[in-house]
């Protein structure tokens, strides 16, 4: 074990350490492509999988938003907005957004990139 | 018989690249044998033989033997010309210019491990490029980025220190 260590340069440690962390950034954010994504009023109200079966009511201005999670599908159940937008798209594309806006409620399903500049 | 027109003329130098070739095509042809559970994820084992040029005859000699070895280990794979080799030839190239760049480092920092691990980073970027710019344009690659490179990261690790102990048993 020694010999194999002795192997190693000071700069083998680093660039080993920095492509690990480079590992563990990307496997996060890789995990991370398969999201759910809710905003109340722009802010962020629940980030959640798509994998696990559920739904949320967010409550807004107007009343309850229910989002339905299942079979890793994402829809807007009911809303108590006047045009019912939201609704009618029916399950959610990846990368699609629903915005039941009268109710100040947005939903979005899948891709998060982070702009890792910027964010 | 008639005189060939055409005389090769092989040097020294000739013989010793493509004996190294060979070498390295004899390992990627064995390392195709092994059963592996993600299609893509390889060890690797040529680059051993690439890194190990480096050091002995240096940059010209290492890109000789890994452009050799891809040509001919694509021949021999039946994917020569295919995506698989477009992929290959990306990777090897983008290896070799990352080494180009790190053999310049002074050598009592950086050894072979630290070369191999980013040379293998730069070898499954590029492919992953191709891949995202010709060959499946709009798909999320980023979950595959992280298995791929976490693949390389042990691959690399380990080759590097194959070179490192190759290079200090026969100086």
């Amino acid at each position: 074990m020694r010999e194999v260590l002795a192997l190693l340069r000071v700069g083998d440690w680093l660039l080993l350490l920095g492509a690990g962390m480079t590992v563990l950034l990307l496997w996060q954010h890789g995990s991370g492509g398969d999201r759910v994504v809710i905003k109340r009023e722009g802010r962020l109200y629940l980030e959640t999988t798509p994998r696990l079966d559920r739904e949320i009511a967010v409550p807004g201005p107007l009343g309850d938003t229910v989002v339905e999670i299942r079979a890793g599908r994402v829809r807007v159940k009911s809303d108590p907005g006047p045009h019912q937008v939201c609704v009618r798209q029916g399950w959610l594309m990846p990368g699609q957004v629903a915005i039941c806006l009268p109710n100040r409620v947005s939903i979005e399903r899948g891709v998060v990139r982070y702009d890792s500049l910027n964010y | 018989m008639t005189p060939s027109t055409i005389e090769l003329t092989v040097t020294q130098e000739d013989r010793r690249l493509a004996t190294l070739a060979a070498a390295a095509v004899g390992l990627t042809l064995a390392e195709a044998a092994i059963p592996l559970p993600l299609p893509g994820v390889k060890p690797g084992l040529a680059n051993i033989v690439t890194l190990v040029v480096l050091y002995r005859f240096g940059w010209r000699a290492a890109v000789w033997v890994s452009l050799l070895r891809i040509v001919a280990g694509g021949l021999a794979l039946g994917t020569f010309l295919t995506p698989t080799f477009v992929m290959s030839l990306a990777g090897g190239l983008a290896s070799l210019l990352v080494l180009a760049l790190l053999v310049r480092l002074p050598r009592r920092l950086v050894g072979p491990v630290g070369l191999s691990v980013l040379a293998a980073f730069a070898h499954i970027g590029a492919q992953l490029g191709v891949v995202a710019v010709w060959l499946m344009p709009g798909v999320n690659l980023l979950p595959l980025l992280a298995v791929f490179l976490g693949a390389a990261w042990l691959s690399g690790l380990a080759n590097g220190l194959v070179v490192a102990r190759l290079l200090e048993r026969t100086p």
